[in-house]
């Protein structure tokens, strides 16, 4: 046991946050002592109610992390349990103490697995380290929720943010949504999927990509954390291009794993790259989102565009959706909540589009029955591709109807 | 200091004191169980020949309007609060009476603010015996520790119009905040640097009390026009340099609340009234400024321009957004309790369309009908609602005082009512076995709004049927609470109440519906 070299390296450390205006999260003080066990002082907004719930929470994930001896100071905004773990393991490993060990919350049933082609037509970016808006964000209904690891953490935060996503993927029930999640760039990322693996995600998101290589490399990455967890279920991959070179390698990049099911853009980055301003009609980066729909229609994955940053403006944001959809897109990101009915409206087909895509598969339909080689509407002959894109069209549309 | 209280079990089974203040009380009998009998209470007469002919009621200031009108230690003293937290006149009337050397006082707001919190001190001094009306804040925290001399009585704003109009209070002097007043004593609220609105909470005041002044930093020549307080009724005015603080008397804008599970909790409100068939042709609704009442009336109105809808009146509560339905054709009328911004306090001013009431139009449960019965649907919101549907709208869970009553109670014989609540606040579950506090009887809540789903109270079977089919998240309010107390760790802890009463919660009948207890 490692216990004497812990002590001489043990410090105090602190994780979490506090104040008048954090809600849902809590601040944890630790100062390792040698003797004299754990002293745990608590102020709590909800400790009527669960104040000694607290405590004996406390308690447990210190003595599963294996910290005998500590004055523990915590300050409490009416955090769940799972962000208590999360922010008291933190400051644990903070102060150089528990290495190896985890206290990890209950497990929720996991949800069935996700299919390779489902929809995904908004994903909600949820910060990695702002617990309060977890627990409800499967309530508005997107087609995904991300974990976020990645540019809504700050540097300071990142093995909290791990902490807090992985007992969030155990412990929160995400209802019918894709997990996803979108790790650090690689090295760092790489480190994240070590962490979060395990608690087997539905898709990963991986930033800043620029050759197939870093694609082969997480993807053998999650291989090999799967075999050693004895994990059968899929865990798809988002490829996210934010460079001008990312855009030239577009194809080989989502060729670089048969595990890629869409591949994405982050276009503020892209646009700094080329040192370009952003617009609201997207005119600079066209070329850009072309490559991405072209190589994904390559290599039979989805296209999924980049986020819409003005939340006040739902009108800009459904001509952008819709563009995008027109583009050959099938979904974008969402940053609040609110965009979630206007990205799906944007990315589902309007009613007359269905109307006449049904009216071309009946046509089709009674022509296979009547051994007809071609299709005819009226006075209007139809192309096969015609065809094929009127039942993808109506499949897609009973998809978005439920 | 204390009374020695004995407790009975009320009609609802909770423990209530049977002597509040020195005056025997009823415990609550149920709803319309309570028979009243008798006549109304009557101000003295009074006659021409002791007020000026050429109508000038003018004193030269408030202390020598207070001697005039006969102020003596142990007096109820009243005040209304349409300037809400901007409210100057209260404070400035209760010092007087401190500088007269009175003691004893009961002062009888239609509410309190936190920007009365002096009034603390004047508790300590023993100018106020004790307040009855709605304590929060400071106030509300002075309460709740038991160190008011007497006990809170609370009251709705249709019960406060009750117990003056039964007699079970008696206001010796009301002082009236005006923002426009003549020097005859006739009053509005709409016009003036200090502009508020309606009058309408002073309304029983001006008419019950023994002497009522009327103060005003806006003294224009007779006639007044609009009055909503009759000159009729007025001893004195005074004139003073400024009433309250404009800035907040009334909020420039309302905002609707920007938090994703609020939004959500607005829509599914609208929508529901939606799929039931309550949002038709010809229907009204009643919902608060809060800012999920704020966001269901935005959702409502632009469902309402999807169907072709227009509501034959609204009440509020009004704000800009009512103001705005009311100019696109939605709705004939506002029926306006209280205006809380700027564009709601210019169209009550200018807009005959927008009408002020009072508690008797509104609320007065003892009178031949009110308004709020009338209306199709009130949305609200509560502290706790529990799975009999009973709601708590005055305390927070751990049994501090939080909120006055306001028109909420009275608000639930509409006929549909609908508490639009997040499923838990702070870990801290809205959905309980039992409310802290009984200020709503379940049999009168038809419908819990929630962002994880929408409990409809099972003696509604005709809602359960209207929405059958649809795709709203329709759920047992017990399936909700487990599933809350699920994601907050178990079921929350008990918090200890003291067995001291500290102040009652009187129902709209005057009768005694619960108790909230000493905390800490």
């Amino acid at each position: 046991m490692s216990g004497a070299k812990e002590k001489r390296t043990a410090q105090a450390a602190e994780a979490g946050h506090w104040g008048k205006d954090v809600r849902s999260d809590l601040h944890v003080s630790l100062e390792p002592s040698d003797s004299g066990g754990l002293e745990i002082t608590l102020e709590s907004r909800v400790s009527a109610y669960y104040g000694t719930s607290i405590l004996a929470q406390t308690r447990q994930v210190l003595e599963t992390l294996g910290v005998k001896h500590a004055r523990v100071a915590i300050h409490d905004e009416g955090a769940l349990p799972f962000v208590i773990s999360s922010r008291i393991e933190t400051a644990v490993k903070r102060a150089g103490l528990g290495s190896g060990k985890k206290a990890m919350p209950e497990k929720v049933a996991l949800p069935a697995s996700s299919a390779r082609d489902r929809l995904r037509r908004s994903r909600l970016y949820l910060p990695g380290s702002e617990p309060k808006y977890f627990i409800n964000a499967s309530l508005h209904q997107p087609d995904a929720i991300i974990l976020d690891l990645e540019d809504s953490v700050h540097h300071a935060e990142k093995d909290a943010a791990r902490i807090l996503v992985r007992n969030a993927l155990r412990a929160v029930d995400f209802g019918d949504c894709e997990r996803m999640l979108r790790i650090n760039q690689l090295p760092l990322g790489l480190e994240d999927l070590v962490e979060l693996i395990p608690e087997q995600p539905d898709l990963v998101l991986v930033p800043k990509v620029e050759h197939p290589g870093q694609i082969a490399e997480v993807d053998r990455m999650i291989g090999e954390l799967k075999a050693r967890q004895d994990i059968n279920r899929a865990i798809w991959l988002m490829p996210i291009i934010e460079s001008a070179l990312g855009i030239e390698n577009a194809f080989a990049i989502v060729a670089a794993s048969p595990n890629v099911v869409a591949l994405t853009i982050g276009l503020e980055d892209y646009t700094a790259d080329l040192g370009v301003a952003r617009t609201v009609d997207g005119r600079e980066s066209l070329y850009a989102r072309s490559r991405i729909v072209n190589a994904s229609r390559a290599a039979g994955v989805q296209a999924i565009d980049s986020v819409f940053s003005d939340v006040a403006d739902m009108e800009a944001l459904r001509q952008w959706g819709e563009n995008s959809r027109a583009l050959g897109f099938e979904g974008m990101g969402c940053i609040h909540p609110s965009q979630i009915p206007v990205v799906h409206a944007a990315f589902s087909p309007s009613p007359a589009e269905v109307e006449k895509a049904e009216k071309i598969v009946a046509a089709f339909e009674e022509a296979q029955q009547r051994g007809l080689g071609v299709v005819s509407l009226g006075s209007k002959m139809i192309d096969p591709p015609v065809v094929q894109r009127a039942q993808k069209l109506v499949t897609r549309a009973k998809a978005t109807k439920q | 200091m204390s009374e020695r209280v004995e407790l009975a079990h009320n009609a609802a089974g909770r423990k209530v004191p049977s002597v509040v203040n020195g005056r025997p009380q009823i415990p609550y009998l149920g709803v319309g169980k309570y028979q009243v009998r008798g006549r109304k209470a009557a101000p003295p007469l009074r006659s021409n020949k002791d007020y000026p002919d050429n109508g000038d009621k003018r004193l030269p200031d408030l202390t020598t309007a207070l001697k005039k009108g006969g102020l003596r230690d142990g007096m109820v003293i009243s005040n209304h609060h349409h300037l809400r937290d901007g409210d100057r006149v209260a404070l400035m009337a209760l010092e007087a009476a401190a500088k007269l050397g009175i003691r004893d006082l009961t002062w009888f707001p239609s509410a309190s603010f936190p920007s009365q919190k002096s009034a603390i001190d004047l508790m300590q001094s023993g100018v106020i015996h004790h307040i009855e009306g709605s304590m929060n804040g400071p106030l509300g925290d002075y309460c709740s520790q038991g160190k008011m001399r007497g006990t809170g009585v609370l009251r709705s704003h249709g019960g406060r119009w009750q117990a003056i109009q039964d007699g079970e209070v008696h206001i010796d002097i009301a002082i009236i905040a005006a923002p426009t007043a003549d020097a005859f004593g006739n009053a509005d609220g709409s016009h003036g640097k200090s502009a508020c609105g309606s009058l309408g909470f002073a309304l029983a005041d001006s008419m019950y009390a023994d002497t009522v002044i009327v103060v005003t930093d806006n003294l224009v020549p007779f006639p007044c026009i609009p009055w909503q307080i009759q000159g009729n009724n007025v001893d004195y005015v005074v004139e003073v340099d400024s009433i309250g603080d404009p800035a907040k008397i009334v909020s420039g804008t309302t905002q609707i609340t920007r938090s994703p599970d609020r939004l959500r909790i607005a829509e599914l409100v609208a929508r529901f009234m939606r799929e039931a068939g309550i949002m038709r042709n010809g229907f009204s609704f009643q919902a608060g400024a809060g800012g999920i009442a704020l966001a269901f009336v935005d959702y409502l109105r632009r469902m309402m321009k999807e169907d072709g809808v227009k509501a034959r009146f609204v009440r509020g509560g009004s704000t800009r957004y009512l103001v705005e339905m009311l100019h696109e054709g939605l709705t004939d009328y506002i029926l306006d309790g209280q205006t809380f911004d700027l564009d709601a306090v210019k169209s009550i001013a200018s807009d005959p369309r927008h009408v002020p009431t009072s508690p008797f139009t509104s609320y007065n449960y003892h009178g031949k009908g009110n308004f709020a019965s009338m209306v199709d649907a009130v949305v609200l919101g509560a502290t706790e609602v529990d799975v009999n549907f009973n709601g708590n709208v005055v305390t927070h869970s751990d049994g501090r005082l939080l909120h006055g009553i306001g028109g909420w109670q009275n608000c639930l014989f509409a006929k549909c009512t609908i508490l639009a609540v997040p499923s838990f606040r702070d870990r801290i579950p809205v959905i309980v076995d039992e409310v802290t506090t009984l200020t709503g009887p379940g049999e009168l809540i038809d419908v819990v709004v929630t962002e994880r789903g929408i409990a409809i109270n099972p003696q509604r079977q005709d809602l359960l049927d209207a929405v059958k089919g649809s795709n709203l998240p329709v759920r047992s309010i017990q399936e909700i609470k487990a599933e809350v107390e699920q994601i907050c760790g178990g079921r929350p802890a008990k918090p200890k109440l003291g067995d001291r009463p500290v102040a009652v919660v009187k129902w709209v009948d005057g009768r005694v519906l619960d108790t909230v207890w000493q905390v800490g």
